[in-house]
């Protein structure tokens, strides 16, 4: 038989839009993993007056810390399971297998990610600022800066997930790698609503924020694809 | 149909040996495997199947031999191979949450091309249950009808195809399997089940077993 009657090659795996839009259909189907994190953030943040006390003056000078410190550790909770359950069925090894690089779908990941657990944060915010008596140039600001924070937490995260994948119990690991990444975030994060309380501009901050996240966006999917595969190598 | 194999060797194996976790699986195995040829690989439990298969997709680095793909040595050719390669090992890559016609829709099939190939399994009308209310044997079905998806790569790598599968399913595979050959494509899987195929190259891994003797390589290297 000739040669030219041979199967074609073709895209074995999805595009990055397919990736996209099924990833965040399997998202919203497990809901209680959207809700999980929320429901910490909401929780942890209304305990917080109960026991640092009501007055107004001490919740709105601790305000801007507590609710990142609370979005961090909420973004932390939601993402041991990153890569789980592809690991477990076997689709993290056909996504590597894909001829596309595994960049685009730990992007893809990641994306969905922020859309479920950092964006619904961000939005649930102001809320929380009006809980702690946050003042009122404090807002804007708080929702800005969780935007693109919450973002670069996705994408750092996932470099984590994807390296502590293969082991059972990965929780605290994961804490202990991706900790220290997600620090200048929280510093750059909580110094720009503590600007705009404080009547300063913020604009350097968000900017470094903004920043932070390009370079996230750029280096985190690498790291996170290499760590898949080493994963996968055992 | 039947095809005459081509002298030209798509994959092509020479002295290969694997090791798992510090012991080594086998050791000089040789084959090729060339456009329309099948190739069956056997052994006991533990005998390092799937050990083989994992090295020949390249997720396993740990070998010592050599091993090419269109002529290309690995891990230089594993982009390439990538492109041609269909493998569905032990776990499925079937994602529970979604239907089985999302699963296809993953693997790069539209809406009609996976309705198609799911019909050819009889998992018609489940096409939209979640593969989370399936059963195993159902899920099994969800995982092989990429392989009845019109535009199938040409090198399939399957890791015990016909476990959880019955009479039927297992009928309708063979055919699959004896159209994809007759159409140029190359097959390689592990089964302890006889399969009637044209062009069955059979390999027990028991004959390779490594003698006592033989100093265990290095690990981590591609050695060439």
């Amino acid at each position: 038989m000739p040669a030219e009657t041979a199967p074609t090659v073709f895209r074995a795996g999805p595009g990055f839009a397919a990736l996209l839009r099924l990833e965040l259909l399997l998202a919203l189907r497990r809901s209680a993993d959207i809700a999980n994190p929320l429901l910490f953030f909401v929780t942890v943040l209304a305990l917080l007056p109960l026991g640092v006390g009501p007055e107004p003056e001490l919740l709105a000078r601790m305000a801007p810390g507590l609710i990142w410190v609370v979005a961090l550790l909420a973004t932390l909770l939601s993402q041991e399971s990153l890569f789980r359950s592809d690991f477990e069925d076997g689709s993290l090894e056909q996504l590597a297998l894909c001829p596309q690089p595994l960049y685009f779908a730990v992007m893809a990941k990641a994306a969905v990610h922020w859309l479920v657990t950092g964006l619904p944060l961000a939005l649930l915010s102001p809320l929380l600022g009006l809980m702690l008596s946050l003042p009122a140039e404090g807002y804007l600001c708080l929702l800005i800066s969780l935007l693109l924070g919450t973002a670069s937490l996705s994408l750092i995260g996932a470099v984590g997930a994807a390296l502590t994948v293969a082991l059972r119990r990965a929780g605290l690991l994961l804490a202990l790698i991706v900790m220290p990444l997600y620090v200048p975030v929280l510093i750059f994060g909580t110094g720009a609503v503590q600007a705009a309380v404080d009547g300063y501009a913020y604009g350097a901050q968000l900017a470094v924020l903004a920043g932070l996240l390009a370079a996230a966006a750029a280096l985190a999917p690498l790291a996170a694809a290499g760590a898949i595969r080493i994963s996968l190598d055992n | 149909m039947s095809v005459t194999p081509e002298s030209h060797s798509l994959l092509e194996v020479r002295q290969l040996s694997c090791e798992r976790d510090g012991r080594r699986l086998f050791a000089g195995l040789d084959f090729e495997l060339v456009p329309g040829a099948a190739l069956q690989i056997e052994g006991a439990n533990g005998a390092g199947k799937t050990t083989l298969l994992r090295t020949l997709i390249g997720s396993a680095g740990d070998f010592s031999g050599d091993v090419r793909w269109n002529g290309l040595p690995y891990p230089r050719a594993l982009p390439q191979l990538r492109e041609a390669l269909l493998y569905i090992g032990h776990q499925a890559g079937v994602r529970r949450g979604l239907t089985p016609a999302e699963n296809l829709a993953w693997y790069g099939a539209g809406r009609g091309e996976a309705l198609l190939a799911l019909e050819q399994l009889d998992l018609y009308g489940f096409e939209d249950t979640l593969c989370q209310r399936l059963s195993a044997g159902q899920n099994r079905r969800v995982a092989l009808a990429r392989l009845f998806l019109p535009k199938a790569p040409r090198l399939w790598i399957l890791d015990e195809p016909l476990a959880a599968l019955d009479t039927a399913g297992v009928s309708r595979l063979q055919g699959q399997m004896a159209f994809h050959l007759s159409r140029g494509g190359s097959l390689l899987f592990t089964s302890h089940q006889a399969v009637a195929l044209a062009q069955l190259q059979r390999i027990d891994l028991a004959a390779y077993v490594p003698t006592e003797t033989e100093e265990p390589f290095a690990g981590g290297a591609y050695a060439g």
